[in-house]
């Protein structure tokens, strides 16, 4: 339930957030309201007040089933539906603004699990603490020096202007204060550089840890691996990790919604479009599971071109470069499970954007259950069960085509960075079928082999409905055992 | 006002085959008209850059894919860097250098004049093979597609992976540098050689000084760029495998030498800048430049750091302790001598009798805005928070402040306050009020937001974004749309001053003292100057 919200004005613009409370963790966690329409959350500000209205049935996660959600109403009563409004002035929003600015970094401080919107998150472990109050102590230095700075700047300007000196004095020289404004800052420096040496120190031993994962980064997506944990050296355990927000989500053509679309999606682009998940291109289908108060080891590699594993919640930024093997390490204190997303962080071609992280950090206990479950699902080996009918087949192969194909081949088969399959040989001629399994499971020029990331189920599925949509109707049914050949 | 025209030799008496037409711009060896030949190919460029830069931000005002594909996204990102750092920065301070040199120092012309018209020439071509990938991939609807690694292209992103417009891309990349390694070489050869008899080295101005450590850092670092670039040229073509890992290569070597080249680079395109700033700060303030010989020590201590601090630009790809720590100590040292640059334009002006003209403000924004970025880049020093900011639009902001508001600010004032001299005509004072207060307003809506934006954690280059980025991203396209509009009046400015329309300049229009030999001769510039040398005490 809603313990607290606060409303508050940013400089550019409006925003407000409310404390919830996670039913999944039972933690407290902090929301933030954005204007109307990207957060199904409504903020209006107009000449006689602020209101926001949340509208639970749309927030997304935990949140969409909880029953306890309450908010408060404009009449002061609690309901699941909920608006809260306070008088709004110029002079208010302009005070609002000025608070905030200079209490941000105060504020922010107190709460780990803050998600913001203008600063460094403080994240959830003692390294990314560290991270955050040297960010803190340097911004402060650099304020100061800026008011400094700025200060003398804008006293000279108003001060020696030839309005009030029509004179100049005529000094041009004065070596007592050239070597002072070399050496102070000089002294500043070092001051800087002792506490972030200490913390690069800690963040470079990576020892002693119980847990190895390797994340190897692929055009766009992530592989994980757990290589070791505790004394268990050949877990054995690796998935792939994709994009779970759909691409009706995020496909919006230009001024269709005029030049300022502030409405709903379906205000802006008719009733059938999708609204924006809360965690929007942060949400992935499986995501990385790791226990909490455990050391975790991350060996970061890569399958293509330099990719960056980045959680900012960790403290975590390092590149996955192909033929390297970079390591990184992070330990969440027991008490601070939970859900955290990071992206990627190097430019790695067309979809750069769209391969998120997504990390579930769990009691160990928790953590044990769901290993275990994975060891068991990787020992069975593949699922080669036939599929009893066309249908079937092109029903598994319609989701993984969309997840997997979609975004170089196009939504409907229409070609993008890789060819078409709309009417092309290679998925409509009978002695082609060879060739464009082949393609799919070992690669092929920019097209990267599959083999690891689909079970031959899913390979036979995804060449079964290129075969047969989009008005390819070769009526080819591809089976498992086909494709384990 | 200009009495002392008359003094001064006529020297269109002497030249009865003044070249007119296409062919005095073709065939030019005059520095005045190569100048200007740079000045407006730079300005063509800015605004090129410029709208590329507002296809990105028309993507990036709402979340979601609106406006284009992220194929197309990235390929403006590209060009976009590339247009606006050797297409707009560089160019210009070239064309100062060519306008202003001479006249600073009392020299007739450029000693190198016909190499001098050959490094203008290479440019157009370079930029019409760069810009043409770009047309081409626009309406051939994507396909084939232009340079989409990043301005920084990294292998194997532009080797293994690159689209074929790479081969375009890499032989634009090399006419670019022979451009720049020629113009460098004739600035060297010109300070060197043609200085006025009694101009020392320590009397020559700092615009002078700035531009000569310039030209050294480009002889030095071009030559690099070039062997990255060849480097890429024979892994994607001739079996060669540098950069590629599964041939035994090294994808972190691409960065290291690209770097080697990026960071000098990042100087030769903000030292001019202080040279500028150094210029015009004393005439309004009516004052000497405050520690002349600190200054000239200052920029050259910059010069010498920027070839140690390459890697603070890759903190994140996995150094050894050890050479991360040595990165993060350079990076932090140079900001001492940055440091002592802006005290003492602080104390040029304090004390002073300061008017505020239009070059004046410009300038002083350019100090504010200036330390602004490099306030932010003391932040990105501290290596542990900097794996946080790498990558993000914090680091965007970051270099958007020193370069535009930096560089392009001080190319501004060197406009405003030299265009009465190459026009014979004041800048239209009401127009440049207008141009300074937009952009001065809306370069911090634009780029101001960026280190909020960058802090929660946007990484750049992204063609879409989580939702709580979207309130900030909004205002930053208000504001780059506003600026980018703003620009267009310094086109009308500029326009009106070559068709010679306002207020006619005098000789010595900001009253800059006699040393400054630029504001000795007749308002416009005659075609020759300085033919006798003029004597410095």
């Amino acid at each position: 339930m809603i313990e607290s919200y606060r409303l508050s004005v940013s400089l550019l613009g409006f925003g407000g957030s409310c404390r919830l409370v996670n039913p999944m963790t039972e933690r407290r966690e902090r929301y933030p309201l954005l204007r109307r329409g990207f957060y199904h959350n409504e903020l209006h500000y107009g000449k006689v007040g602020v209101t926001i209205s949340i509208n639970p049935e749309t927030l997304s996660g935990p949140f969409a089933a909880s029953k306890n959600l309450r908010l408060p109403t404009a009449a002061g009563a609690w309901g699941k539906q909920g608006a809260y409004a306070m008088p709004s002035t110029l002079f208010r929003r302009a005070a609002t603004a000025l608070t905030l600015l200079m209490i941000s970094g105060v504020g922010l401080a107190s709460d780990w699990t803050e998600r913001s919107d203008h600063n460094l998150r403080p994240g959830v472990t003692p390294i990314s603490q560290d991270v955050y109050d040297l960010h803190m102590a340097i911004l402060y230095v650099v304020s100061a020096i800026g008011i400094l700075v700025f200060g003398l700047i804008m006293y000279s300007v108003f001060a020696h202007r030839r309005s009030k000196r029509p004179k100049p004095a005529d000094f041009h020289e004065h070596v007592f204060l050239e070597i002072l404004w070399t050496v102070i800052p000089f002294f500043i420096l070092v001051g800087m550089t002792i506490p972030a040496t200490k913390v690069l120190i800690r963040m470079d031993d990576s020892s002693a840890s119980e847990l190895v994962v390797k994340v190897t980064g692929y055009r766009w997506k992530w592989s994980y691996e757990y290589l070791t944990y505790q004394d268990d050296n050949n877990v054995g355990v690796n998935f792939f990790s994709n994009l779970k927000t759909p691409a009706e989500q995020f496909n919006r053509p230009a001024l269709e919604a005029g030049l300022f679309p502030y409405g709903t999606a379906a205000e802006n682009y008719g009733k059938d479009a999708p609204e924006k998940d809360h965690n929007y291109m942060l949400d992935v289908d499986k995501p990385l599971y790791i226990p909490s108060g455990v050391k975790v080891r991350f060996l970061i590699t890569s399958d293509d071109v330099i990719h960056s594993f980045y959680m900012p919640d960790f403290g975590l930024k390092k590149d996955a470069i192909p033929g390297f093997v970079n390591e990184v390490w992070t330990n969440v204190p027991v008490g601070n499970e939970g859900t955290y997303y990071g992206q990627c962080a190097e430019l790695c071609g067309k979809n750069h954007a769209f391969m998120p992280i997504e990390v579930r950090v769990v009691a160990q206990d928790e953590f044990d259950g769901w290993l275990a479950a994975e060891k068991e699902k990787a020992a069975s080996g593949p699922d080669l069960t036939p599929f009893s009918s066309l249908e079937s087949a092109l029903e598994l192969g319609q989701q993984k085509y969309a997840a997997s194909c979609a975004l170089c081949h196009g939504a409907n088969g229409e070609g993008g960075i890789g060819p078409a399959f709309v009417g092309s040989e290679m998925a409509t001629k009978p002695e082609h079928l060879q060739e464009h399994i082949d393609v799919l499971v070992n690669g092929r020029n920019a097209m990267p082999s599959f083999k690891a990331q689909l079970t031959p189920r899913d390979i036979a599925a995804v060449i079964t409905y290129e075969r047969n949509a989009w008005g390819n109707d070769t009526g080819d049914l591809i089976q498992p055992a086909d494709i384990a050949k | 006002m200009t009495a002392t025209t008359a003094e001064h030799h006529d020297h269109h008496d002497d030249h009865h085959h003044a070249p007119h037409g296409l062919k005095r711009w073709l065939f030019s060896t005059n520095h005045k008209d190569i100048g200007t030949l740079y000045l407006w190919f730079s300005f063509a460029m800015f605004l090129v850059g410029g709208l590329l830069a507002l296809v990105i931000r028309a993507e990036l005002m709402y979340p979601g894919l609106q406006v284009v594909d992220p194929e197309f996204f990235n390929q403006m990102t590209t060009v976009h860097g590339l247009v606006m750092v050797f297409g707009a920065i560089m160019p210009a301070f070239v064309g100062l250098a060519n306008w202003m040199i001479p006249l600073m120092i009392g020299a007739p012309d450029m000693a190198l004049p016909r190499m001098n018209n050959w490094s203008f020439w290479i440019l157009p071509f370079a930029f019409s093979i760069l810009i043409g990938s770009v047309l081409m991939s626009a309406f051939g609807a994507g396909h084939p597609s232009a340079p989409n690694f990043g301005w920084t292209f990294y292998a194997p992103l532009s080797t293994t992976y690159g689209p074929a417009s790479t081969d375009l891309f890499i032989l634009s990349v090399h006419m670019m540098g022979i451009s720049s390694i020629m113009g460098a070489i004739n600035v060297v050869v010109t300070v060197f050689n043609l200085r006025a008899p009694g101009m020392t080295l320590m009397k020559m101005p700092l615009f002078v000084w700035t531009w000569l450590i310039t030209a050294f850092l480009l002889i030095a670092v071009m030559p690099v760029l070039a062997g990255a670039v060849t480097m890429m040229l024979t892994d994607r073509h001739f079996g060669t495998d540098f950069f590629n890992a599964a041939g035994g290569g090294d994808p972190v070597l691409f960065q290291h030498v690209f770097w080697f080249f990026g960071h000098p680079e990042v100087y030769i395109m903000i030292l001019p800048s202080f040279g500028i700033v150094s210029s015009i700060i004393p005439v309004f303030a009516r004052k000497p430049l405050f520690g002349y010989a600190s200054m000239v020590y200052a920029t050259a201590s910059i010069a010498l750091l920027s070839f140690v601090v390459w890697a603070h630009h890759m903190f994140t790809v996995g150094m050894p302790l050890a050479g991360t720590l040595f990165f993060m100590y350079m990076t932090m040292l140079i900001s001492v001598p940055t440091g002592v640059k802006v005290f003492n334009w602080i104390a040029t002006m304090w004390r002073g009798s300061l008017t505020f003209e239009l070059p004046m403000k410009w300038a002083l924004a350019f100090v504010i805005l200036f330390t602004c970025g490099g306030l932010s880049g003391l932040m990105l020093a501290i290596t542990p928070a900097d794996f946080q900011y790498h990558d993000t639009y914090f680091v965007v902001a970051h270099f958007h402040y020193v370069l535009v508001s930096g560089a392009v600010f001080s190319i501004m004032a060197a406009a405003y306050y030299w265009l009465p001299k190459w026009s014979g005509v004041m800048p239209n004072k009401i127009l440049g009020e207008v141009h300074f207060w937009f952009s001065l307003l809306s370069v911090n809506l634009l780029f101001f937001p960026m280190h909020f934006v960058g802090l929660a954690g946007m990484p750049r280059r992204y063609a879409d974004y989580a939702l709580q980025f979207t309130d900030y991203n909004f205002w930053i396209s208000i504001g780059a749309f506003w600026f980018g509009a703003s620009q267009l009046i310094f086109l009308a400015v500029a326009v009106l001053c070559c068709m010679k329309k306002g207020e006619k300049a005098p000789m010595n229009p900001w009253n800059a003292p006699e040393e400054d030999l630029e504001w000795t001769v007749p308002s416009p510039a005659p075609f020759h100057t300085f033919d006798t040398p003029p004597v410095i005490k």
